[in-house]
């Protein structure tokens, strides 16, 4: 077990020609991905070679999964044509889309959402701007290094990705279920409260690390999600406690307004519903050891 | 970006919402010569993006040329919560009948657009939180005139404003704003509204579509590093702090802060002076840009690098770092690097038979920031 993707994953790459799609691709293969092809608009028919695999490229989500049977797609288009082609997932209807693209404007997610609850929520969408989704060892959607890390216990849920890697890096002899960053946009697709309740049902996962950031409002109401809903041990970060006020740091969803968003308030939501919260990732690594 | 509200202003009145006449002016001269034009009485107001102007006296109601002078002498250059007014809007004083608080904004955590409306508007928002309608947008369904006259209802505002509320959803979206707040929206004694106030936030993920939004930038307000650093495309925020922090992906940066600002609680409150992200390539030239804002930096006294190699390896990052400080030349400040992650021993081992007078390395994230906390309070 493992949530959202595991050895019977079959991939497909929506922008797997260009040159970030293509380096990924190699590396979603060594990882042991099942990637089963790609799409491009107007390159269908064609095949490529990655990582000595001759890959066909499609035209259209539909047709790559008429033709590989393929149930998740990982998106590495540009944020100009990012709407449209988390649209066709959607539309064809493909269980899960891995959106990596950072820098697409928020208008086109609220409205890429909108269309994918108003076709009754079948594709699940994971980022936009983020890392993707690794089950160490059975598939990696995204860019996560698998390398860094091994299989096992830990499910990791989080909104950076290099706060991702260095916490699979700390506890890389525990291992992990999966990891999932969920993306730092101030709209994303899959939530920490998603995430959470999957790994409290995955038999796999027994212990569950969630990182946040500055920000919106997910921390803490995935807090009241830990609260009512999860039995399983959770033991929590927070990065931007000296962030100031009204600044976006990097991510474009990391920004306190007003006093709303603060690293202070979701610390303190989470320590409320029994989550232990590290002052540092190692710390919280530390946190993570002695909960198991 | 947020804009001015000026800027607002004229954003909206590019989409039909009316907002009367109004100069923005940079010194009291001016200020007469625009209320002149105006006509008297017109109101001096702060242009400055923050909230609670009229509670800090930035903004004033002159009925004489002497008022005017008087007000803008006053208001220019004043100092609202760090925000130093450098321009003041003038307008035609507004005949007031009824005043409302509109906006439509991103609703983060229910991923849609939302309507808030209230009958009691002029005053700050979390002033009249019980007031407030809340209503809902759907991102494909948006605002017609139906949908305007529904949110009016439910806030109590004359169904007078539906036009109004239509065009600014139009501004909303056509503009890609992920705040539009209008308070006071006004009506006057004949029931015609108007916009007497504006506040805009821009998505800068959408300026591909927008190029014109690059006007909007206010050049003389930007901090000169942020400036430089935007001008080389570095994602760079300036803090109030002395130890220099660069590091890859915004969610380690913003860690780094952290722990760079509880390890300097212990070193006489040193804090982090920066938040820099040089992002997964973490190439030489970037790293070169990266060191070289920083160490312009005043109140840098040490710099932390924090890379955690993952798809980066970190013998490019230890290349890059060389590459670059030979690059700078010399270097009069301590430079901490911690590599960790993928291909750190030979990334390591670089750095080490480079043998950089400025460069100190440490392992662990915790340590390192230990070490240039205690370096940058001198101890």
């Amino acid at each position: 077990m493992a949530i959202f993707i595991d050895e019977n994953s079959k991939v497909i790459v929506q922008g797997m020609t260009g040159a970030e799609g293509r380096k990924h691709t190699a590396r979603m293969l060594a990882a042991g991905t099942n990637i089963v092809g790609g799409v491009t608009p107007g390159k269908g028919g064609q095949s490529v070679e990655i990582g000595q695999k001759e890959l066909p490229v499609f035209d259209s989500v539909g047709k790559a999964m008429a033709d590989t049977g393929a149930d998740t797609s990982v998106i590495f288009v540009p944020p100009r044509f990012a709407k449209a082609a988390v649209v066709e997932a959607i539309d064809a209807e493909i269980g899960l889309a891995v959106v990596i693209t950072e820098g697409i404007p928020v208008h086109d997610s609220a409205w890429f959402w909108a269309h994918a609850v108003a076709k009754g929520n079948k594709t699940r969408i994971i980022g936009p701007n983020c890392p993707g989704i690794i089950s160490p060892g059975k598939s990696n959607a995204g860019i996560i290094p698998a390398d860094i890390t091994t299989a096992g216990r830990i499910g990791l849920v989080s909104k950076s990705g290099t706060l991702t890697y260095q916490l699979m890096y700390e506890l890389r002899d525990i291992g992990f279920s999966t990891a999932i960053g969920i993306g730092g946009d101030p709209v994303v697709g899959t939530t920490h409260i998603d995430a959470l309740a999957a790994f409290q049902e995955d038999p796999e996962t027994e212990l569950i690390v969630m990182i946040g950031e500055i920000g919106g409002d997910a921390e803490e109401r995935a807090a009241a999600f830990i609260q009512q809903n999860v039995t399983k041990p959770v033991v929590g970060y927070v990065a931007g406690f000296t962030a100031p006020e009204g600044k976006t740091m990097g991510h474009a969803g990391a920004i306190v307004s007003g006093s709303a968003g603060t690293a202070a308030a979701k610390k303190e939501a989470l320590e409320a519903a029994g989550v232990q919260v590290g002052k540092t990732p190692s710390e919280t690594a530390t946190l993570a050891r002695q909960a198991l | 970006m947020d804009l001015y509200e000026y800027q607002a202003k004229e954003l909206f009145s590019k989409h039909g919402v009316p907002v009367g006449p109004q100069r923005v002016v940079t010194n009291p001269t001016d200020a007469v010569a625009a209320a002149r034009i105006l006509g008297l009485p017109v109101v001096i107001k702060a242009q400055v993006k923050t909230g609670g102007r009229g509670k800090a006296g930035g903004v004033k109601l002159a009925r004489t040329t002497d008022d005017v002078t008087a007000h803008a002498e006053a208001i220019l250059g004043l100092d609202i919560k760090g925000h130093i007014v450098r321009k003041v809007l003038v307008t035609p004083a507004s005949e007031i009948a009824g005043e409302y608080y509109f906006s439509f904004l991103l609703d983060r955590a229910n991923r849609t657009f939302l309507a808030l409306a209230s009958a009691a508007g002029g005053v700050e928002i979390e002033d009249n939180a019980d007031t407030l309608a809340r209503v809902p947008i759907d991102p494909i369904e948006g605002v017609d005139l139906a949908k305007a006259r529904q949110i009016a209802a439910e806030a109590g505002i004359p169904e007078a404003a539906a036009p109004t509320i239509v065009r600014l959803w139009k501004a909303f979206v056509a503009e890609e704003a992920t705040l539009v707040e209008v308070n006071p929206l006004v009506s006057d004694s004949a029931g015609e509204i108007m916009a007497l106030d504006g506040k805009v936030t821009l998505d800068d993920n959408a300026d591909f579509r927008h190029p014109g939004h690059a006007d909007f930038v206010d050049t003389a307000a930007e901090d000169p590093l942020e400036a430089r650093a935007k001008s080389k495309g570095l994602n760079y925020v300036k803090l109030d702090g002395q130890v220099g922090v660069i590091g890859n992906g915004a969610g380690l940066v913003m860690s780094t802060l952290d722990v760079v600002a509880y390890a300097g609680e212990a070193h006489g409150g040193v804090k982090p002076a920066n938040f820099l992200d040089i992002g997964g390539g973490a190439s030489a030239e970037v790293m070169a840009n990266g060191l070289e804002i920083i160490l312009s930096d005043p109140d840098v006294r040490s710099v932390l690098v924090n890379v955690f190699g993952g798809i980066t390896a970190c013998d490019a990052v230890a290349n890059g770092i060389v590459q670059a400080l030979r690059f700078l030349g010399k270097v009069d400040k301590p430079i901490v690097v911690r590599l960790d992650g993928n291909n750190a021993e030979e990334g390591r081992r670089i750095l080490e038979e480079a043998a950089l007078p400025a460069v100190v390395q440490i392992e662990t994230m915790d340590a390192a920031a230990e070490h240039a906390a205690k370096l940058a309070a001198g101890v």
